[in-house]
């Protein structure tokens, strides 16, 4: 039992760290059908951009994260500007788009692994320190990132509901050429959603790199397909979804490896218990576990 | 003497460009042709590696025989793959493969019994014991280098005899895959590419031919991964990264997709980039550590994927109206 409840726990604090990245994820996709290749490596950005403050200048975690969250929203920005929007002016195919992305990953990735210590690295927190909450241990990282991640998950819920940017957010990734239509600016709207996939990668990074403990610029590769995985099973376009579905794929992953479901799979296998996840769903139920059937 | 005037140099950079230009023209039937965006290429290439070293160190078979088994077991999860796959949209299908890809190299890291896990092949016949599967391989090279001796003189090295062979090998495959391409079956591949709902109204079997063509790549894949295993003597999960299947898209694409004697040149030119943000020392490059090298390597190549896409998405020598999927 006791077990379960500390699979549990872990499967949150990885659930949500996924979820705040494939919010980002899944927007993008529905308004501008880029499967961003590059947004693990956005996680990386902000992982060392917090690092450099965090251990470079010796500000404290707090400092790190703000500047975390401005560092990737201003990258992922500046990157439409740069990159996306000339592309789509030059009617590039989803084959372009995916191929940009995938060279934009291997160009940030080694920018950091360059200009970045390649080996592990860790922020100065007390990795000593664990929390026992009735039989629950925590270790003062992952209850910081369990904290901040759903004070985020909770911020990004409501924007997207209550402010007119959110829905028209939401419009957009639904129907693009409705939401046009009706009034909405595409470009200042896609614009603002690349800053909050942005911000929140920047957010996951950091979160991400700070219960890793040791950490190097890999990392967001190997995050990249269960994020994914967690916007797939949402329902690609589909922001709520992919909250629900990172949280999902969280657990999903934590369980795999409770004892009581046949000894459970060893824990090395955790990444392939999401990759299958994503394949089964996209072999299944494309519109997401979630979503409603339509015609994709 | 310097690297840059060695011809064991230059012989080893052209065994790579010439396996690289086997792998990419499986991905080329895959993706040039029938518009398959693959993204687990890499994949393939680990399987017939793997059941090829698999097979001779720990069932003693003939190596021959083994490569045959091999390739085999390369198509054969190429189909495995497509048969639920293919009926899905070009990107869902690219993000599966890549998941398949990983899967397939998170096993061969962790199954330590079957394929000696992350330290590679060299640990495949247990603890203590160096496995080894190319004796027979070796052989063939050394009695292939004395017949070339007559030819070439001092200059029959075991580098140059990789590279005669593995080139032409690489020859015939280009030789293969143009042909096939001229074929009705090559139109019907290509008018899938182009419209895939016009084909089926025409009564093609579209599934059928997509299918053929993720088998026949992944074979082509398979051989090149059994000439990377002879090559190096001994290979790691890690050299299926799913970098791996990039560099075979960056090659592909650097020729120009859909044009088969453009892939030996990308590859070759890929090969030359690659090796030499290696291997040269003159400045720029002399100012950097080879561990920043390497970044810097793959930083380049990202640079130039992405200035492809944004300045000749169809590359050195294709043509733009093949390149617009979607």
């Amino acid at each position: 039992m006791t077990q379960l409840l500390q699979l549990i726990a872990n499967g949150l604090v990885t659930g949500s760290i996924i979820a705040l990245a494939a919010v980002g994820v899944s927007l993008i996709y529905g308004i501008l059908r880029i499967v961003n290749f590059a947004h693990g490596d956005y996680l990386v950005v902000g992982a060392y951009v917090a690092l450099a403050v965090n251990i470079g200048w010796g500000g404290s975690i707090v400092l790190a994260a703000l500047a975390a969250v401005a560092a990737t929203a201003a990258l992922a920005a500046g990157l439409e500007f740069a990159l996306w929007r000339p592309l789509r002016r030059k009617d590039a195919g989803l084959f372009s788009f995916f191929i940009a992305a995938i060279g934009l990953a291997l160009v940030l990735r080694h920018v950091v692994f360059l200009v970045g210590d390649p080996g592990p690295r860790r922020y100065d927190v007390d990795v000593f320190q664990v929390y026992d909450l009735g039989g629950v241990r925590l270790s003062q990282s992952q209850l910081i990132a369990i904290g901040i991640a759903f004070a985020a998950i909770v911020f990004v819920g409501l924007m997207l509901a209550r402010t007119g940017l959110g829905k028209a957010m939401r419009a957009l990734s639904d129907n693009r050429a409705l939401a046009a239509v009706a009034g909405i600016d595409v470009d200042r709207t896609v614009v603002l959603t690349w800053v909050l996939a942005g911000s929140l990668a920047g957010i996951a990074g950091l979160l991400q790199a700070l219960i890793l403990n040791a950490f190097t610029p890999n990392f967001g590769f190997l995050l990249l397909l269960p994020i994914f995985a967690a916007v797939v099973l949402g329902g690609i376009g589909s922001a709520y979804g992919a909250l629900v579905g990172g949280l999902a794929l969280g657990l999903v992953m934590e369980l795999s490896t409770w004892n009581a479901l046949a000894g459970g799979a060893p824990a090395v296998y955790k990444p392939v218990v999401a990759f299958g996840v994503l394949i089964v769903v996209l072999l299944f139920r494309p519109q997401g576990v979630f979503g409603k059937a339509r015609v994709l | 003497m310097s690297t840059v005037a060695s011809l064991q140099f230059w012989a080893f950079v052209g065994v790579v460009a010439g396996i690289y230009t086997i792998l990419a023209l499986g991905l080329q039937i895959q993706f040039g042709f029938a518009g398959l965006l693959n993204f687990g290429h890499a994949a393939f290439m680990a399987v017939g590696a793997y059941t090829m070293a698999i097979l001779v160190v720990k069932t003693g078979w003939p190596l021959w025989g083994a490569s045959l088994a091999a390739l085999a077991a390369a198509a054969v999860v190429g189909l495995l793959l497509g048969l639920p796959t293919l009926r899905l949209r070009a990107d869902y299908f690219a993000i599966t493969t890549i998941a398949f890809a990983e899967i397939v190299r998170y096993v061969a890291i962790n199954e330590q019994q079957l394929t000696g896990g992350p330290v590679g092949t060299i640990a495949l016949a247990g603890p203590g014991e160096a496995a080894s599967y190319n004796r027979e391989w070796l052989a063939f090279q050394g009695w292939f280098e004395d017949r070339l001796a007559g030819v070439l003189g001092e200059h029959a090295t075991k580098d140059v005899t990789m590279l005669v062979i593995v080139w032409v090998v690489a020859l015939l495959a280009l030789l293969l895959v143009e042909a096939m391409v001229r074929t009705p079956w090559g139109r019907v591949l290509r008018s899938i590419r182009e419209d895939e709902d016009a084909a089926a109204a025409l009564g093609k079997n579209v599934f059928a031919y997509k299918l053929q063509a993720l088998a026949l790549g992944a074979t082509l894949a398979g051989i090149a991964g059994l000439f990377f295993a002879f090559q190096f003597s001994f290979f790691s999960p890690g050299d299926f990264d799913p970098l791996v299947t990039f560099y075979a898209y960056t090659i592909i694409i650097l020729g120009g997709t859909a044009r088969n004697w453009a892939v030996p040149l990308g590859a070759v030119l890929f090969s030359v980039v690659f090796a030499g943000t290696r291997f040269f020392d003159f400045a720029p490059l002399s100012l950097l550590e080879s561990g920043e090298r390497a970044y810097v390597r793959l930083i380049l190549i990202g640079l130039i994927l992405i200035g492809l896409m944004l300045f000749r998405p169809q590359g050195l020598l294709g043509k733009r109206e093949e390149m617009v999927l979607e």
